[in-house]
């Protein structure tokens, strides 16, 4: 008798939302009726999304990639041999060699859609607890010291270096000490920390302990909005695991060192991203934005030292403390103040939408044109949205752009968690800047003045400039506006609402232009 | 239903108190809490906040204050089956808008409101983190990608079946 032959397909929930969990059942049924000895495995997204489902034969140790595959496709690809990797309309070659993967430089992603996402086994063996181990021998300041020599910095938007923010809790001599993971990720066009945390939670866990043993903070929390209901299970059960395995705990791998980590459900607000926010509503509270200073690393949670860090931040860390590719290697690896890799998210109206985990420095139209095809519609370019709701539309003429904070940050744009979002001709951009300002309307938290009755005020305004009404005038409203919700907001949410509006008249004036404005 | 104590406000013990007691009674963990009881019991209603507050050692205020914050809770029961619409802008860039107006028709109900039968809610969302595959849509707890009316109306059925 022959060992089974290894089927993976994809249980993210991206995968799901497209049938995977079908593609599994069938296959399952259909193999046992045809009496095949077949051992499905259930996998994070390569992230690979028009591909999805995407299903791997794994056959000599090389895994050989279907997609899309349709449960209706499962009887017609186990006819032409599925299980021996043979040819068929969905036949995609040996996966790692499809070009959109191939092209990436995966640090972060690395194990995402490679692993079984809880199996402490497969994480073992593809590099897993390399860093915590190597953590565990270090000095606290070691760490930090390794973390700060590799740049990287805060990927949840504002790009702040993290070893700083580690190095600024580690010379806080109060306790206790809070990690807090910001796993609330709301904007539109993002989804790299939920596939993280639902193809390689444990690369999270590992950074959160790492990040403990850096700083001396013996418990973490990890704040994951509710929209992500897959992530929020599959974080759950790998903290009970790692729990289980001694990787949390009082004690963990005999260190004499303790760290635990709490999930706790976001309800719905988008403004709980916003770090101090999130600290509010960790503490029970309405998500309120605090006014800053202090900074959360002298007091944060409960008043205490706390580092706050995105998904992606902690989760490239045990990459960077494991020595592969290390401090040095991972610097390397961007374009001068913007170190490392990012995680680019294609969204919206795109052929191949898909992470790309690229270094810094690839343009705008190579992740858009190359890595995403163009449009899904087929129509021309006309707009992409760099960084989410609240970051800059981008015409065409723009999309030469490197991808480093300090090259966005020159054309009045931000890269923030590293969504993009693909328009084609078809979009009113008035439209999009109204939805800006209503956006903000709703999910502001009300603290702030120019937030709040701002982006109500802005909403009306541009109405007003869709109808026609007083153009000329309302433009420069807005314009007076958006100044003082950028001077005056207290956080980002209000100070930055104004940069898709003002990106979008700025380069798409004839979208506003009902009466006499070029 | 019982009746409510009318010079303290609370109400014996409907199961709210045990929910209070998984977490410990802590006040950080009131949003955990009002998660399960907006889960268990369709709504956060107006004659919970006193238990809770009791429970949790806080103000009325300060409970009544977190639970209409959150835009997951409710002061009134939700339809059976809730269908959540991305609204955002990836799902715009790919007729999101469009998708809002087939999904009403089809169901009966607009966003914000639940269907007369009170089988279903419709509730917009602000990003499902599915927006290679949008328009995205969320029956219950069931994601859908490259949405359309048709299949979001079978969730639909299929949800309210279980």
């Amino acid at each position: 008798m022959t060992d089974p032959v290894t089927i993976w397909v994809p249980c993210d929930s991206a995968a799901r939302s497209v049938g995977a969990d079908m593609v599994a059942e069938l296959l399952a049924a259909e193999a046992a009726s045809r009496g095949l000895e077949i051992r499905i495995k259930r996998n994070g997204s390569r992230g690979l999304f028009w591909l999805e489902t995407l299903v791997e034969v794994e056959i000599d140790g090389q895994r050989i990639g279907y997609g899309p595959v349709s449960p209706g496709d499962i009887p017609g690809l186990l006819d032409a041999g599925l299980l021996s990797g043979a040819k068929h309309d969905l036949a995609l070659g040996p996966v790692e060699e499809i070009d959109f993967l191939e092209r990436q430089t995966r640090v972060t992603f690395r194990r995402c859609g490679v692993i079984s996402p809880l199996d402490l086994d497969d994480y073992a063996a593809n590099g897993g607890w390399v860093g915590l181990k190597r953590a565990i021998s270090m000095t606290p300041s070691e760490i930090v010291e390794e973390v700060l020599d590799s740049g990287l910095r805060g990927r949840g938007g504002a790009g702040f270096p993290a070893g700083i923010k580690w190095k600024t809790v580690l010379g806080e001599t109060r306790t206790p000490k809070y990690i807090c993971c910001n796993a609330d990720e709301g904007d539109s066009g993002a989804f790299a920390d939920r596939m993280i945390m639902e193809g390689d939670p444990f690369t999270l866990i590992e950074g959160m302990i790492i990040a403990g043993m850096a700083t001396g903070a013996e418990h973490g929390f990890i704040y994951l909005r509710s929209e992500y209901p897959d992530a929020i299970n599959t974080i759950r059960a790998g903290i009970d695991i790692a729990r289980d395995g001694g990787f949390l705990g009082q004690d963990i791998l005999g260190s004499g060192r303790a760290f635990d980590i709490t999930l706790r459900r976001g309800a719905g607000a988008y403004i709980c991203g916003e770090e101090s926010s999130m600290l509010e509503s960790l503490e029970g509270k309405r998500g309120e934005v605090r006014a800053k200073p202090p900074i959360p690393a002298f007091s944060g949670l409960f008043g205490q030292p706390t580092i706050v860090n995105n998904v992606l931040t902690l989760a490239s860390v045990p990459m960077i403390l494991s020595g592969d590719p290390g401090p040095g290697g991972y610097a390397a690896l961007g374009e001068g103040r913007s170190a490392g890799t990012q995680p680019f998210q294609l969204a919206g109206n795109i052929r191949r939408g898909g992470l790309v985990e690229a270094p810094f420095g690839v343009s705008l139209r190579e992740l858009i044109e190359e890595y995403g095809g163009g449009t899904l519609s087929g129509r021309p370019v006309r707009a992409v949205q760099a960084g989410g709701p609240l970051g800059a539309y981008l015409p065409e003429h723009q999309l030469d752009t490197p991808m480093t904070y300090e090259a966005l940050a020159g054309i009045g744009a931000m890269l923030g968690h590293g969504g993009l979002t693909v328009f084609d001709d078809s979009v009113d951009m008035a439209q999009m800047a109204q939805f800006a300002f209503e956006f903000c309307a709703e999910e502001s938290c009300g603290k702030c003045t120019p937030c709040r009755v701002g982006a109500v005020r802005g909403a009306e305004t541009v109405a007003k400039i869709r109808k026609g009404e007083d153009v000329d005038a309302n433009l420069v409203l807005i314009e007076d506006l958006a100044e003082v919700m950028v001077d005056g907001s207290l956080c980002a949410m209000g100070g930055l609402t104004p940069m898709p509006v003002r990106s979008a008249i700025a380069h798409f004036p004839e979208d506003f232009a009902s009466s006499g404005v070029e | 239903m019982a009746r409510t104590d009318e010079t303290t406000g609370i109400r014996p013990d409907d199961g709210l108190s045990a929910i209070c007691a998984r977490y410990g009674n802590r006040p950080d963990a009131l949003i955990e809490i009002l998660i399960d009881i907006q889960d268990e019991r369709g709504q956060v209603a107006d004659s919970d906040i006193a238990t809770i507050a009791e429970a949790l050692n806080l103000s009325r205020a300060e409970v009544h204050g977190v639970r209409s914050f959150y835009s997951d809770f409710s002061t009134t029961p939700k339809g059976r089956c809730v269908v959540k619409l991305c609204r955002a802008e990836a799902c715009k860039a790919v007729g999101g808008d469009v998708l809002v107006g087939a999904v009403e028709k089809r169901l009966s109900a607009k966003v914000g409101e639940t269907s007369p039968s009170g089988d279903v809610s419709i509730e917009p969302v602000y990003c499902l983190g599915n927006c290679a595959l949008a328009p995205a849509a969320i029956v219950g707890d069931r994601l859908i990608g490259r949405a359309n009316a048709d299949m979001i109306a079978e969730a639909v059925v299929e949800a309210l079946r279980d």
